[in-house]
């Protein structure tokens, strides 16, 4: 076993949060995460997190329920304001951005929401074109082909383009989710239980697009997860939520890790059947 | 090699000569935030049926999918039916754009109409949907009443509690609202009066007046107008989210009848309360009339209530009332049946609350016109 180290000198006692194995530390940094606090009212939910995403890895995020996954997710994307600590995305403090510089940055992330989180009044095509409107100024036939493009690009059929979020099955959904994440090319895709609820043929097939989008397209990409089938196929690294703080390793570190939850996640029967399916 | 023609801006292409070849040469940053700019100029060049020989990337900085599609399209207008080659480009470029050409895109607009086809269609669509809703509706409206007999006949089944809980939320919290709005119109009402008959010298009928079109019209029909606006539309919205969150099916699935459980005990509490709620009304109204009286025409309110007894007759506080309990049935079987019309999307929670309450007045309004026929037939 590897011995872990401190990922970066915390200012306060308490656990720190660890980085197993030898992280990708030649690329550079995307997701730059120092001594973050987060709490709902007394509930502590976060405490000394540290956590570095390098560009073009796919890291899993994963944690037993009310761990705060999705909580950290919506944290580094602004939507929840954390107590104390740093938030680096692209280098840029998303603390302290305001007016144009955030828009712009909010340009180079994608957001994938459970369920798509699709606005239900437009047509996938439109929701495709509701970043690109925002923030490009296409003209209407070139609105129209990039939207097709995107429809194509995640695998849907063409006629779903006009379909209305609710006429779509919840695969198709969390499909046109990702078209409208990947509208404007970002090179950083945040996605929230990407597989929650498809049929594991479903799952696997949008695992797979996944994967190949991120190759292609070069992209950055952090996701909050429960499916063990996801993170053998496609992440790189797995952030692991303990105790309020991260553990951070490749899956054969993880396994290595001496930690009751840990040990119960990954050697569990579904952890081990879905192991031996990725060997 | 001549520049014949250059796009400046972050996105460029230009015209080259180079060894007997017509090029297109390409640079800049070809991304979704630069292309807006190039559709123009493109549309230019490509205009004039020029030709080339190939396109050439040895000058693009960046590129992402859209840009790509872009660049496809452009060797594609170049070449005469098939597309040119694309030289010299980076592998990370060659790559995306190896990729957007797999891809299989199809652009399938909507087929679109002549604006004469479109309105017909729309007042045919719209004819069929409204003489559908209504069928709907009095379909419903049989359907709650057999519950409702079958219900009767076993009171067990009856939902006291929820019926309880609905009679508070329905009267007791309407009962600010209703008695200012109506006290307001009372006020205003025999203050108009006043005004209006006293040039005739007969400003004492001003409590006629305000009696009569208080106790058999103003007051049921306010009353039922807010209850529409608060109630009915707090029971489309209430059923609709259940709908929304598959509540509805769940219980269904369990055996329990939605009709029983959801619209039942609406339906009861609002008949139930309505009348007491147009009674509270009435009265308010009347003493809005009081107040308005007292101040200009010098009434005391001893001698004001002596003329309205004198005056109005019993049987026009009846008329009144009686149409109250229907008017509650209309808005209470509306609302609920607009919310298990919900399906799928928050959006349509808001659309059908939005009906439920334009139907249900407009239902009051025509059965209030009916009663008036009726009344003044039966000669009440």
């Amino acid at each position: 076993m590897k011995f872990p180290r401190p990922a970066a000198p915390d200012d306060e006692d308490g656990p720190r949060s660890l980085v197993l194995g030898q992280p990708p530390q030649d690329r550079p940094v995307v997701i730059h995460i120092r001594n973050l606090k987060t709490k709902f009212g007394t509930k502590v939910i976060h405490h000394h997190l540290a956590l570095d995403v390098f560009r073009g890895e796919v890291m899993g995020l994963v944690g037993g329920s009310g761990t705060g996954k999705s909580v950290l997710l919506r944290t580094i994307i602004g939507l929840i304001h954390q107590k104390k600590g740093v938030i680096e995305v692209f280098g840029q403090n998303t603390d302290t951005l305001n007016g144009a510089a955030r828009r712009r940055l909010q340009s180079r992330w994608g957001v994938l929401f459970q369920d798509g989180a699709l606005f239900s009044s437009l047509t996938v095509a439109e929701n495709i074109q509701v970043p690109l409107r925002e923030h490009t100024r296409l003209t209407p036939r070139q609105l129209d082909e990039v939207a097709a493009l995107k429809v194509a690009m995640v695998g849907l059929p063409p006629d779903a383009a006009h379909k209305y979020p609710s006429e779509l099955s919840g695969g198709m959904r969390k499909r046109a989710g990702l078209a409208r994440a990947l509208a404007l090319d970002p090179p950083l895709l945040f996605l929230d239980e990407p597989t929650a609820g498809l049929d594991p043929i479903g799952a696997a097939a949008f695992d797979q697009l996944v994967r190949d989008l991120q190759r292609n397209l070069g992209l950055t990409v952090l996701m909050v997860t429960h499916d063990l089938d996801s993170l053998n196929a496609i992440c790189d690294r797995i952030a692991v939520l303990l105790d309020k703080r991260v553990v951070v390793g490749a899956m054969p570190e993880l396994l290595e890790f001496d930690h009751p939850w840990v040990r119960e996640y990954f050697h569990g029967p579904r952890g081990r059947a879905a192991r031996s399916e990725a060997v | 090699m001549s520049a014949a023609e250059r796009i400046s801006g972050d996105a460029w292409c230009e015209r080259i000569q180079s060894k007997g070849r017509a090029i297109v040469g390409v640079g800049g940053r070809w991304t979704v935030f630069t292309l807006g700019r190039l559709e123009k100029p493109l549309d230019a060049m490509l205009g004039r049926g020029q030709r080339a020989d190939a396109v050439d990337l040895s000058a693009l900085e960046e590129l992402d999918t859209a840009g790509a599609a872009e660049i496809l399209r452009l060797a594609k207008s170049l070449g005469k039916g098939t597309a040119v080659p694309i030289e010299n480009a980076r592998d990370t470029h060659a790559h995306l754009i190896d990729l957007v050409a797999r891809q299989k895109v199809v652009r399938e607009k909507p087929q679109g109409q002549s604006w004469i086809v479109a309105q017909l269609t729309l007042i045919g669509e719209t004819s069929i949907g409204i003489a559908l809703q209504a069928a709907n509706l009095l379909a419903f409206f049989g359907e709650t009443l057999v519950v409702m007999g079958s219900v009767l006949l076993s009171p067990r089944r009856l939902r006291t509690k929820a019926i309880a809980n609905l009679m508070e939320e329905v009267w007791l919290r309407a009962l600010p609202i209703v008695g200012t709005l109506v006290f307001l119109i009372g006020v205003v009402l025999a203050y108009q009066g006043i005004e209006q008959l006293r040039r005739f010298g007969a400003q004492a009928f001003t409590v006629d007046m305000v009696g009569l079109s208080v106790l058999r019209e103003i007051g049921v029909l306010l009353t039922a107008i807010i209850v529409a606006g608060r109630s009915g539309s707090a029971f489309t919205a209430q059923i609709g989210t259940m709908r929304v969150n598959l509540e509805v099916d769940a219980m269904s699935t369990m055996g329990l009848h939605p009709i029983e459980v959801l619209v039942l005990p609406r339906i009861i509490a609002l008949v139930i309360t309505m009348p007491l709620l147009t009674f509270f009304a009435n009265i308010m109204g009347l003493l809005g009339g009081a107040l308005a009286s007292s101040i200009f025409l010098d009434f005391t309110l001893g001698q004001y209530f002596d003329r309205l007894q004198e005056v109005v007759d019993i049987k026009h506080f009846w008329v009144g009332m009686v149409k109250a309990p229907v008017f509650a049935f209309v808005i209470a079987v509306v609302g609920c049946y607009e919310g298990l019309q919900v399906s799928g999307s928050a959006e349509s929670v808001g659309r059908l609350t939005t009906k439920a309450v334009v139907e249900s007045i407009f239902l009051v309004i025509i059965l209030d016109a009916a009663f008036s026929i009726l009344f003044v037939s039966m000669g009440i």
